[in-house]
């Protein structure tokens, strides 16, 4: 328990999550290989490759939803290991945005915003409620807060998990495939309220096919096939000019 | 340019609204269904008459012996004379009144929790399961200047209400515990929980029972007596909290994997997402299967008449051997068949009740 506490002294607080020669098996399957990636703050990063290249699979490494079994990762500094206290506080500063939003659908919106901030931050109910309508608000839906997810449209969902994220104050922000489950009606008002997000300086990794937000907001663009990063580029330089024959591959069949 | 005029919503046709409607779609759809409903309609004529005679219009309901029954119908007399030994068995009569008031308390109580929206729920949720049950039991039994009366006295309604009670208010959060020990990847209480749970499901009640009163008491020093009841109770407790796990892990089974990562996610502990997130969705989803498992075993209780405990239906059928009473068991099973279904139904809408009021819209 003597090394348990996290030692920010030595750590370079310019970077956000550094993973380092990262490998993860499904049973005897290797989904990921020697992964190495350094995230700074505030950088947005765009992750896409084909299905089943393990691209969600490494963003869910990032708060322990999958456990590695070889290499380093490192958020805020913290090391990710079987310690549950580097555990808990990895999650509360990472927050995450699902495909298919997991919304509580036993809790009303607003109760589903309040709920971490009341039981892990233990801010007071009055508190938390208010910082809640806030960020509902930042996501154009603060008029919905006393109905139940059922009762939204994807979108709406959608930008509900994303509030729900906000309400924790996370430093980084995970998005796997956020749009993915979406009809193409919905798919923009979510892409807008992201947009806003990396405007106001949001660390984020964004596992996703639409290109055009990759375009816009991001400022890398990694691309995963098989278990490892194949190239990684600025988002002008990835799109005009694909390095390797999968990248053009992939691209080709996309845009 | 094609201007586009939106066609005004117009009423249905009469044939498919009302009573003629109704009529069309559920009991006329086609030739076979209106042939069934006239052949029910049939049964129901044939049948309903003489139940209801036998019932009510010609049965004896004043006197207070076996001659009294001069007409064809029921002979309610029998229930009537015998009424008190059915509702408390050989409960002495002059301490009635504490197992009475015990009911009307444990009555008002579960009335204030089921009510929607009374004040201090919680509160007054905490002095039923911690200080009721103490309070209960001095009634029952006596003590503080109460006179006592021991177990074996206790019978009829009040035994198989305590029986139930007491079983299922055991049952759900042991059943709870199994199941969360069941599913989870720490290997000892897992292997704990299925060796409970197989062992208890895999014998009969009547087993369980039978072992709790005679085989028991034989292992066990002389010193070291458990009462009668209080063996049966823990019998049936332990027995109905096996079925009640799997009922339980059903639902935890339902859950999408996201409700789980979700809470993950977001920094919940283990316990919280467990209170706050899992088991008010899974047990929301089971309800239909919890209600069942408490009915069955509100009717399992009929089983410790063989280890000579007299519940409702032991004592009513112990009544018509009464030599004076012989010849009346048709209303004796009549008279329990009621009672005990005027129980589950109650449990049974209470249960559609609550499905309905958590139904939040969401069929994940």
């Amino acid at each position: 328990m003597t090394e348990s506490t996290p030692q920010h002294s030595q750590v370079n607080e310019d970077i956000a999550i550094e993973v380092k020669g990262m490998h993860k098996w499904y049973g005897d399957f290797h989904v990921l290989k020697d992964i190495n990636l350094t995230i700074k703050r505030g950088e947005r990063i765009i992750i896409c490759g084909p299905s089943g290249c393990g691209k969600s699979t490494l963003i869910r490494c990032l708060n322990r939803l999958e456990v590695h079994q070889q290499g380093d990762i490192r958020v805020d500094g913290i090391e990710l290991n079987d310690d549950l206290k580097h555990i808990e506080k990895i999650r509360r500063d990472i927050g995450m945005v699902f495909q298919q939003f997991n919304l509580f659908p036993h809790l009303t919106v607003l109760e589903n915003c309040c709920l971490a901030p009341i039981w892990v931050l233990k801010q007071p109910r009055k508190d938390a409620e208010a910082a809640a309508m806030r960020y509902l608000e930042r996501v154009k839906i603060p008029d919905q807060a006393e109905k139940y997810p059922g009762q939204l449209s994807g979108g709406q969902q959608q930008r509900v998990a994303i509030a729900r994220s906000l309400c924790m104050n996370p430093n980084i922000m995970l998005f796997d495939e956020p749009t993915s489950a979406l009809d193409p009606e919905m798919i923009k008002e979510v892409l807008d309220v992201m947009v806003d997000l990396a405007n106001e300086g949001m660390t984020m990794l964004c596992v996703t096919h639409e290109m055009g937000f990759a375009k816009t907001v991001a400022d890398r663009v990694i691309f995963m096939d098989s278990g490892e990063i194949i190239e990684e580029n600025d988002p002008e330089s990835f799109f005009s000019n694909p390095q390797s024959d999968r990248t053009k591959l992939f691209l080709s069949q996309i845009l | 340019m094609i201007v586009h005029i939106p066609h005004p919503d117009l009423p249905p046709p009469s044939t498919s609204t009302g009573i003629i409607g109704w009529l069309r779609s559920n009991l006329f759809s086609s030739p076979a269904n209106s042939l069934l409903t006239l052949f029910a309609l049939y049964l129901l004529y044939h049948f309903i008459p003489p139940i209801l005679n036998w019932t009510l219009l010609d049965a004896n309901w004043v006197g207070s012996t076996k001659d009294a029954c001069t007409n064809d119908g029921a002979c309610w007399v029998f229930i009537k004379v015998r009424f008190h030994q059915f509702m408390f068995g050989f409960y002495p009569s002059s301490e009635y009144w504490r197992a009475i008031l015990a009911f009307i308390l444990i009555g008002l109580l579960i009335l204030y929790l089921l009510i929607d929206r009374t004040p201090k729920k919680s509160w007054v949720a905490a002095f039923t399961v911690l200080i009721f049950p103490i309070i209960a039991f001095f009634l029952f039994y006596g003590g503080f200047g109460l006179p006592v009366v021991e177990t074996y006295k206790w019978g009829g309604l009040m035994l198989t209400l305590i029986l139930s009670t007491i079983g299922m208010f055991f049952a759900l959060p042991f059943g709870i515990i199994l199941a969360l020990a069941r599913r989870s990847s720490m290997p000892i209480p897992r292997a704990l929980s299925i060796l409970f749970i197989e062992l208890w499901r895999g014998v009969p009640l009547i087993t369980v029972l039978f072992m709790s009163s005679v085989m028991l008491p034989l292992f066990m020093p002389e010193e070291l007596r458990i009462d009668k009841l209080l063996r049966a109770l823990i019998g049936i407790s332990l027995f109905q909290s096996a079925y009640m796990a799997e009922v339980v892990r059903s639902g935890l089974q339902a859950l999408p994997k996201g409700q789980s990562e979700a809470a993950d996610a977001l920094g919940l502990g283990y316990w919280q997402a467990i209170f706050l997130i899992i088991l008010p969705q899974a047990l929301k989803t089971v309800i239909p299967g919890i209600v069942n498992t408490f009915i069955e075993l509100f009717k399992d209780t009929t089983l410790v008449l063989i280890i000579g405990l007299f519940d409702l239906l032991a004592i009513i059928q112990a009544a018509f051997t009464d030599p004076k009473w012989l010849g009346f068991s048709v209303e004796g099973y009549v008279f329990a068949g009621l009672l005990y279904w005027i129980f589950c139904f109650s449990m049974s809408q209470y249960s559609q009740h609550l499905e309905r009021k958590l139904h939040t819209g969401h069929t994940n």
